[in-house]
This record gives C-alpha cells, structure tokens and sequence, in this order.
C-alpha cells in the first residue's frame, strides 16, 4: 500500500504492518549505523531517566530489571533442573 | 592569502575531485574569493612581482591549486560561456593588479592560473550546513574551498563564511525537571497508555497478573530457594526506599543545587566585575570632561605667581629708591649737626679764652657769695 510519507523516515511506531519487513531493510547494517543505533537508544534512554533534575531509582531500577531478567533468561537451562514438576 | 598557513594542504585537496557539486554561499555584492592550497609553500610574501618559470605552473592548473574566483553580481543569470566568464574576471583582475603594488603571491598565481582554466570558478563552503548550491552549477566547476584572502586595499573583500548557519542548541535548553514517569518503579506510564484504550485502566495490571501465573504455572519461572531471598531483599528494599527516598533525593539534589549556586556566584562576580569596571571607565571617560579645570588652576597660579613677582620687584624699587634719598637726607642732617656743634664749641672757645684771670677770680668770689646768701635761705626755710 502506498503511504503518503516514503517508508525511509518514518518511525517504527507509524510504520504499517505490511511495510515492516521494507522498513527493517532499510535500516543501516554497517558498524557504523549499528553502533550508531545503540548510541541513540542509550541516549534517548539517558535523557529520558536519567539526566534530569529529579531523577528517580526508577531510571537505574529499569536498567536493573532488565538485568535481572536478563540473567534469568541465560541461566534457564540450569534452572529447568529444579522445576517441582516435569509436565505442566 | 593571508587566511592559509603556509604548508598546509587544503582540507579541500583531498576531497576536491573536480566533478563534486560544489555547495557555496550566495554572496550579495560581487566578491573575489581565493582559495589558497599549497601555493603558499611555493612562494613567500616577499615573492617578486615577476613571474616564476611557466615549469611550476603546469602543476597550477590542477584543481588542487588557488585561482580566483569571480561571482557575477547577480547569481541567478549564469554566464553564457565560461570563457565570457574568465574575461570579465581577467578584467577585474587587470583592474585590482593595478590598483595595489603590493599583492599577495597567490593572487599573482591565481591570475595566471584563471587564465589557463576554462572553468568559472565557483565558492564552495565546506563545513557549511545551509549553503544552497547555485542554479549555475556544473560538473566542470572546480572545487573551491578553504581559506580565503582578506581584503587589502578594500578593493577585495572575502569573509570566512563557515559556520554561518543557525547555531541549534544554543543556548543550551534547561533540563527537564522530572524523568518520564514510570509506575511500580519498573514499568514506564507509556505502556499504560499504549494499553489504555483498548483495555482501560485496569488493562495493564491484569496483563501483569496473568503473566506472573502463567509463568508460575508453567513453571518458565521456576521457584527455588533463591526466590525467597529474593522476595525478601526486594521487600527490604522497597521499603527503604519508600521511607528514605524523598530525603535522599532532597539532599542530593542540594548538593547539585550548591554546585549550581557556586558557578552561578562565580558567573555574577564575575558580570559584577565587569560592570564595575565599566562603571569605572564612564567615571574616567566623565572625568576626561573636566580636564579644562586643571588647566585652569595651572594658569591661575602661573598669573599669581607673576603678580607676585612684580609686586616683589615694585617694592624692592621702592626701598632702593627710598634708600637712597634717605641717604641725602641723613648725609643733610648730619652736616647741619656738624656746623652746629662745630659753631658752638668755636664760639665756647672763643668765650672761654675771652674770660681772663682776674674776671675768673671776681666771678668765682660772686658766685659763693651767691651760695651762702642760698644756704640762709634754704636753712631758713625747712624750720619753718
């Protein structure tokens, strides 16, 4: 479907479902963009939480979640051992 | 040009392959704009006005090396040919070489260069965000670039035009007074939002509550040991943090807040200073108005000073000459006393010698019969 705004510049958010796949081609693979787009994300996030004037534990709380989650993913396969039950 | 340090190999050289589209600045009055490569390791200020041997400027040609550029008054209208171009430009070079005696070794280089180039050279800005490439570009126009002469006799003028756009972010905006919002100190408002019109306000919690079964139930969450220490520190800590959070903020955010405060007294001493100072210097400048009065008192005591000094010398006159009569009057009077008493003792003497012995003897006898008839009287008289 044809949009009105070429599918370069949009925002994830505003892209429609049947351009997703046109939209990820799109994006910059080279180092050189990836470290680019980890730079914006850490950015956007550390504006956002972190560098302001009332900041709260909720900025490093997030970062700590995700963490913890994280580590709970990697270490699945040691924990399926200690499961109570075998079917669920 | 004076804008180059010599040695310096143009930024533009590396990047000035000749088929770029140059991007350059629309100036408004028709400016003369060099740019200077590596033209300055060749010649030196001190450059004869003669010309070096044509061999070094085979080189000069290249797109790497200065040459003049001229811009047309009006911009829009490109010249009809390049060669109309270089002549007009040759004019006004002609013109300007003979205004100045003393030009700069590129200038002189650039001329002979603009005559072996075909091209109408075009301005090219590097660095320049909002330059606007000109209806007249073409893939024949040298890239230009760089450092540009400075005007000298006011008949060239070109400016540095890098950075002439819009600064952004400045001045720096303040930052934001509070973080995004986040609930449950894990789980940003956004998604809230993102769930709230399909599912309400209650949307989000029983997502999170069905998730937390499921995973229990299918066991993806496995509960050990660990999870109750882990329930009991996160307990812990979110009740530490519920109790001393607000204070601990406060008091990190004085301490941010004293930072702030010691600059901002270093930035108003420092205004302070300088108003100060100005203050000063319109003191002084005020001061310079009353200047006149100091001479005034200098010539007010300069005309004292002569009053009195002939007021000094009028007395001093005034004593000589009074000395002076003095002197004749005194030198009068004492010939006068002089004759007296020269007169009287003549006549004493006279008198004297006059008196013979025996009137002496009748005078002398006469006078103590005088004496004692005056001691009777005088014995007489105290009794009474």
């Amino acid at each position: 479907m044809a949009s009105v705004v070429p599918v370069k510049e949009k925002k994830l958010m505003d892209v429609k479902l049947g351009e997703l796949p046109s939209w990820i081609l799109m994006r910059d693979f080279t180092p050189k963009g990836i470290v680019g787009a980890f730079q914006r994300g850490y950015y956007r996030y550390y504006n956002k939480y972190i560098n302001v004037k009332k900041g709260s534990i909720a900025g490093v709380n997030m970062v700590l979640a995700a963490y913890v989650l994280f580590s709970y993913c990697l270490s699945y396969k040691e924990l399926k051992h200690e499961r109570r039950r075998k079917y669920h | 040009g004076e804008g180059s340090t010599p040695g310096q190999p143009g930024v533009l050289g590396g990047a000035a392959f000749p088929f770029a589209s140059p991007r350059f600045q629309i100036q408004p009055k028709p400016k003369l704009y060099v740019c200077t490569i590596q033209l300055e390791q060749q010649y030196t200020r001190g450059a004869p006005l003669g010309l070096r041997p044509s061999g070094s400027y085979s080189n000069t040609t290249s797109r790497e090396n200065c040459f003049y550029a001229s811009i047309p008054p009006s911009v829009d209208h490109p010249p009809a040919t390049s060669s109309e171009f270089c002549a007009s430009s040759r004019e006004e070079k002609k013109k300007i070489a003979r205004r100045k005696q003393k030009r700069t070794p590129c200038s002189l280089l650039a001329r002979l260069v603009s005559r072996h180039l075909p091209l109408a050279p075009a301005v090219c800005v590097r660095g320049h965000r909002d330059a606007k490439p000109a209806a007249w570009t073409s893939a024949d126009h040298a890239l230009t670039g760089g450092t540009f002469c400075r005007r000298h006799s006011g008949v060239l003028q070109a400016t540095r035009i890098f950075h002439t756009g819009q600064p952004r972010l400045a001045p720096l905006p303040p930052l934001p007074e509070y973080g995004g919002k986040v609930r449950l100190g894990l789980i940003p408002e956004e998604f809230f939002q993102f769930l709230y019109p399909k599912t309400g306000v209650t949307g989000p919690y029983m997502l999170g509550t069905g998730l937390i079964l499921y995973f229990l139930s299918k066991e993806i969450y496995v509960i050990t040991p660990e999870t109750f220490s882990t329930i009991s520190i996160v307990g812990l800590l979110v009740y530490v943090i519920k109790k001393y959070g607000a204070s601990i903020g406060e008091f990190i955010d004085n301490l941010n807040e004293q930072k702030i405060a010691q600059l901002e007294e270093v930035k108003q001493a420092s205004i302070k200073q300088i108003q100060d100072a100005i203050e000063l210097e319109k003191a002084q400048q005020a001061l310079v108005q009353k200047r006149h009065y100091l001479f005034d008192v200098q010539r007010n005591n300069i005309a004292m000073a002569l009053e009195v000094t002939y007021r000094e010398r009028l007395h001093k006159v005034y004593k000589e000459v009074k000395n002076r009569l003095d002197y004749h009057i005194s030198v009068q009077n004492m010939m006068h006393r002089k004759e007296q008493e020269h007169m009287i003792n003549w006549v004493e003497k006279h008198v004297v010698q006059s008196i013979s012995a025996q009137q002496e003897k009748e005078t002398i006898a006469k006078c103590i019969a005088d004496l004692q008839l005056l001691a009777k009287k005088a014995q007489a008289q105290p009794v009474m």
